[in-house]
């Protein structure tokens, strides 16, 4: 915890909380010991308080992974503050470890000195073993470079929930809300938001369970003596307006729902549940008083059919999904992509090949995104870039997608999804309108004089197609895969034509460049190292590049939200640059992709162990990077 | 959209301006003129019909419509006609599709597109091989059967299609063949008064890949004594004066008798209406090979709602409840904060 010297002395003897500028929390524990819920809480109230915030929750693949194991640990990080933060923080300042596994898992990542909380009634016999602890790590000098304060949280809680009833086994469960009331004491935070939800969302023995253990853990810190007194962030000096706490999947969600308003069409969502892309489907399913017709497919192929059949009759189609669904989805883009309909493919990525890591992040589908369909088939890529910037994301996907009448893959990942941050609200009457009409009307006269529909007559400009639906009299016809004469539609398979069409499905994407924002520079434009960055990077490298810069090293960013096709300016811009470093979260996908496109010599900055670029090391490569250019 | 005034069509309202490409003698053609001769009497607008195929010589089918289609990719066709119909209940979708597209790699998206019950009219041409693809064996060819694929003979046990339909409790089932364009207008007309997922067989001969394959049972001279005529309230009886019949065994087999020596009474009557599909699985299964008595008709046509008007209900009742979508009150729903200036 930084920033301690405001603090007086009689200030602490009055039991006064220190302020301090921001602390970063993680609670970890077992699958079953509620650590998400706690590390929700944490986050809810803190938002309510006004802090900037950022949460990275961290939870195993498997639902009941055997109790007490390592591998069944689950950890929620929330990083707290009085100003403006991006990443939810490098090391934590406190961990709170619920059970010896947890401690296992997560001590690495405390820092130095810094506060740990053990619920000491888990430290014995089995639970040690379980943990592969062959000793008892608070009863010798394991722990000595840690702050460490000791709470026998279940007895605690049992001794509290008793007078109610309840059963000791059952007063397990309540555990973690004496945890949080801890932690609350302990950084000044209301406990009445809590108390209410704990009301609206648990009942009878419960819910009295519950209250009893969240109030008991918040007295414990006043009156233990443990802490000699509680600390505050206080409110950050964010924008002024109306903010909400956003995780990227419902923001994404939200932004779907609102591309439907703004573009006046009803949105069709097919969808087969996969982590991390699961909460979009619930998230849509519970807005169907906003036109959302959602159906839970059969598989991704049949989901990724449904939305473009929807397309095809009219309605905004949307499918989500992971890694492994875009590869089962890939065909019916490739029809997509033939057919030019407006179609938006979502990718939660996770870490991969194959089930890989389902709970964990990774941005290693840009080449799937990008290459992973037979034939030549381009299609745009849009990359959100923060939890709440999923919302602007989806609206561009849907525009794009509607415009220029193409499928786009939104990239999204593990950590964008689940994470979340302050949202300042957008004033909804300043969204884009992003409507376009259908075909009603006959566009072609034939020979004969009469008036035809042409499906395949392009809009001069964007090189859309036009989109008649079915309903519309006279403008009656058929779409296929097989390749089809320019303006007809009609079946052609003549070599003049596909080379024809194959031109002008590529022309149709590359054009999109000059529709997108042009990429800007953060940071020095003079510098020699200049970043590029996409996706959920956004958050390590802003933190990275503000830090080199403090400490008076200058360094360049540029962050791309529109990855297919890329900015036109880009290249120009990487040029100007001694050195391009491309932080990603696979082995070098974009990278390869701007050294192919123009001729740069950009270094990847790679990461693939299903966590997110910690700030130190990007600050890290940034350095080695400037080292590197200065001796060449 | 529905509620417009519907011109009177007529055949030539429904036929495409594309040149028709299946092989001279192929079934497909029957089945083409039996759909375009029925679609005026529907007393349905072509713009607000809408044929969805997969992959095959079957598949081609939407091309020669004129009305709204969509050629699209190998088994898929239930999938993406199941958007068709759940985005707009207003349309009439037929699905167009072969035994490889639909029972091969197509086969989940069929069984959940009848559990589902989505308002469509598919039609499966059935010729036991894979056309396109020049006469590899499906998963209806029968074992033994060699083809290129197979030259030391299928070893494959086939499906019966109306049992896989029947399986996944399909509310309509039924069976027609190429060579009959009374008999398939009138199975397709039910075919297209039920709502819900309706499942046409219709036996097609590939004359390139697979001649004569339903012969023992379709060919003129087989008919009278191989096809059974399943009609709804009738007691199931076939052949020359309608001397054979089908009974059920005290063991609850069906089994094939001559009238005569039960009397008429003992017969099964036919119940397409029987909410079990149990009946109706048993008749599908009455012949296990090409040469046996085969029941044609519709085998069931069960009441049940359909999921395209079901997912539009709920679209209208949580509008009722909730009012129509304010996307400032969304954004507002997770609790806010106000940050002062
Ligand atoms: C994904 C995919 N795999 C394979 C094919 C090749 N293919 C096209 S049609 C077909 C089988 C067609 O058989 P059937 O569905 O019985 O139709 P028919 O031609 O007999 O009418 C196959 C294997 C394809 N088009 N797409
Ligand atoms: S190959 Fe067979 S099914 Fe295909 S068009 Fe020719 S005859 Fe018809
Ligand atoms: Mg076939």
């Amino acid at each position: 915890m930084t920033d301690t010297h405001s603090f007086t002395e009689e200030e602490r003897q009055a039991g006064e909380p220190e302020q301090i500028s921001h602390v970063v929390v993680r609670f970890a524990g077992d699958s079953g010991d509620g650590m998400q819920l706690t590390g929700d809480r944490f986050t809810s109230v803190s938002a309510l308080f006004g802090n900037d915030l950022s949460t990275f929750p961290d939870y195993p693949a498997e639902i009941r992974a055997p109790a007490g194991t390592v591998n069944g640990v689950s950890s929620f990080q929330v990083h707290i503050s009085d100003h403006d933060i991006t990443t939810p923080g490098d090391a934590p300042n406190v961990l709170v470890a619920m059970n010896p596994a947890a401690l296992k898992a997560d001590l690495h990542r405390l820092e130095q000195n810094g506060l740990l909380i053990v619920n000491s009634d888990a430290f014995e016999g089995r639970d040690l073993e379980k943990a592969g602890y062959d000793h008892n790590p608070l009863h010798d000098d394991f722990l000595a470079a840690y702050r460490v304060v000791e709470v026998p949280m279940t007895s605690l809680t049992q001794l509290a929930t008793e007078p109610l009833g309840v059963k000791p086994r059952d007063a397990e469960r309540s555990k973690n809300f004496f945890a949080l009331g801890l932690v609350s004491w302990l950084y000044s935070r209301p406990i009445e938001p809590t108390i209410e939800w704990i009301g609206s969302r648990f009942k009878d023995l419960v819910k009295e369970s519950n209250l009893a253990a969240l109030k008991a853990g918040f007295n414990y810190g006043e009156t233990s003596e443990l802490f000699d007194h509680p600390y505050q962030v206080k409110p950050a000096k964010l924008p002024a307006g109306e903010y909400t706490n956003i995780t990227g999947n419902v923001a994404l969600a939200w932004g779907l729902i609102a591309a439907g308003q703004l573009a006046k069409l009803p949105i069709f969502l097919g969808s087969y549940p996969i982590t991390p892309a699961s909460d979009i489907l619930h998230e849509l399913s519970k807005h169907k008083h906003f036109g959302v017709r959602t159906v839970q497919a059969e598989d991704e192929i049949a989901a990724a059919g449904m939305a473009l059949g929807a397309a095809f009759a009219g309605h905004l189609g949307i499918t989500t999904t992971s890694g492994p669904g875009v590869a089962l989805k890939s065909e019916t883009t490739s029809l997509a992509i033939s057919l030019e309909l407006p179609f938006v493919l979502v990718d939660i990525q996770r870490g991969g090949p194959s089930t890989g890591l389902p709970t964990k992040t990774e941005a290693a589908d840009l080449n799937i995104a990008m290459y992973g369909r037979h034939g030549e088939a381009p299609l745009p890529i849009v990359a959100a870039y923060s939890p709440a910037q999923c919302f602007d994301a989806a609206i561009e996907a849907c525009r794009i997608a509607l415009k220029y009448r193409t499928p786009v893959i939104l990239l999204s990942d593990g950590f964008l999804a689940n994470g979340s941050e302050p949202w300042l609200l957008p004033d909804v009457a300043t969204l884009p309108d992003i409507s376009t009409p259908f075909q009603t009307e006959p566009n072609h006269v034939a020979a004969d004089g009469t008036a035809e529909y042409w499906p395949y007559l392009r809009d001069p400009e964007t090189l859309a197609r036009p989109w008649a639906i079915p309903g519309t009299p006279g403008l009656q016809h058929r779409v296929g895969g097989i390749e089809k004469q320019d303006g007809t539609g009609n079946i052609d398979y003549s070599p003049a034509n596909h080379s024809k069409m194959v031109h002008l499905r590529q022309a149709k994407i590359d054009g999109i460049a000059n529709d997108i924002p042009l990429a800007t520079i953060t940071g020095d434009a003079d510098a020699d190292v200049c970043l590029l960055g996409w996706g959920s990077t956004w958050a390590a490298i802003d933190a990275a590049v503000q830090r080199t810069r403090r400490a008076g090293t200058k360094v360049a960013w540029i962050h791309i939200t529109h990855v297919n096709p890329l900015p036109p300016n880009l290249g120009e811009l990487l040029k100007s640059f001694k050195t391009v470093l491309v932080p990603e979260l696979n082995m070098g996908q974009l990278c390869r992709i701007v050294r192919a496109n123009y001729l740069v010599d950009a270094k990847p900055v790679t990461k693939v162990q299903g966590l997110p670029f910690t700030s130190a090391e990007l600050e890290k490569a940034i350095q080695e990077a400037i080292m590197q250019g200065a001796g060449s | 959209m529905s509620d417009t005034i519907v011109p009177l069509t007529t055949k030539k309202d429904w036929v495409s301006d594309q040149e028709v490409r299946w092989c001279p003698g192929c079934g497909d053609y029957g089945i083409m003129h039996a759909v375009q001769a029925l679609m005026p009497e529907l007393g349905i607008a072509t713009e607000n019909t809408v044929f969805i195929s997969g992959i095959g010589c079957s598949s081609r089918f939407p091309y020669y419509m004129n009305t709204y289609g969509m050629h699209s990719i190998h088994g898929r066709a239930p999938a993406v006609a199941t958007g068709v119909a759940v985005a707009r209940p207003d349309l009439d979708v037929w699905v167009v599709t072969g035994d490889g597209d639909a029972l091969s790699i197509g086969g989940n998206h069929l069984i959940h597109a009848l559990r589902r019950n989505v308002n469509l009219t598919i039609l499966l041409f059935n010729n036991r091989i894979y056309g396109l693809t020049k006469g590899q064996y499906s998963p209806t060819s029968e074992t033994g059967k060699v083809t290129k694929s197979t030259p030391f003979g299928s070893i494959d046990h086939p499906f019966n299609p109306l049992s896989v339909a029947l399986g996944a409790e399909a509310s309509f089932v039924a069976r027609t063949h190429d060579l009959d364009r009374k008999h398939m207008m009138s199975v397709f007309r039910a075919a297209h008064a039920h709502k819900g997922a309706s499942f046409v067989e219709i036996f097609q001969n590939c004359n390139v890949f697979n001649d004569a394959a339903f012969d023992a049972v379709t060919g003129k001279q087989a008919r009278e004594e191989m096809m059974i005529d399943l009609v709804h309230g009738q007691p199931i009886r076939f052949g020359a004066d309608g001397h054979k019949g089908v009974v059920m065994g005290t063991d609850g087999q069906l089994r094939i008798v001559e009238v005569a020596e039960v009397g008429e009474a003992a017969l099964l009557v036919h119940d397409a209406q029987r909410h079990d599909p149990g009946l109706a699985f048993a008749l599908a299964r009455l012949s296990h090979d090409d040469h046996s008595p085969t029941p044609f008709g519709i085998f069931r046509d069960v009441p049940r709602g359909d999921y395209g008007t079901m997912v539009g209900d709920q679209v209208l009742q949580a509008s009722a409840k909730k009012g129509p979508g304010d996307l400032r009150a969304l954004l507002r729903s997770g609790g806010t904060w106000m940050v002062g200036d």
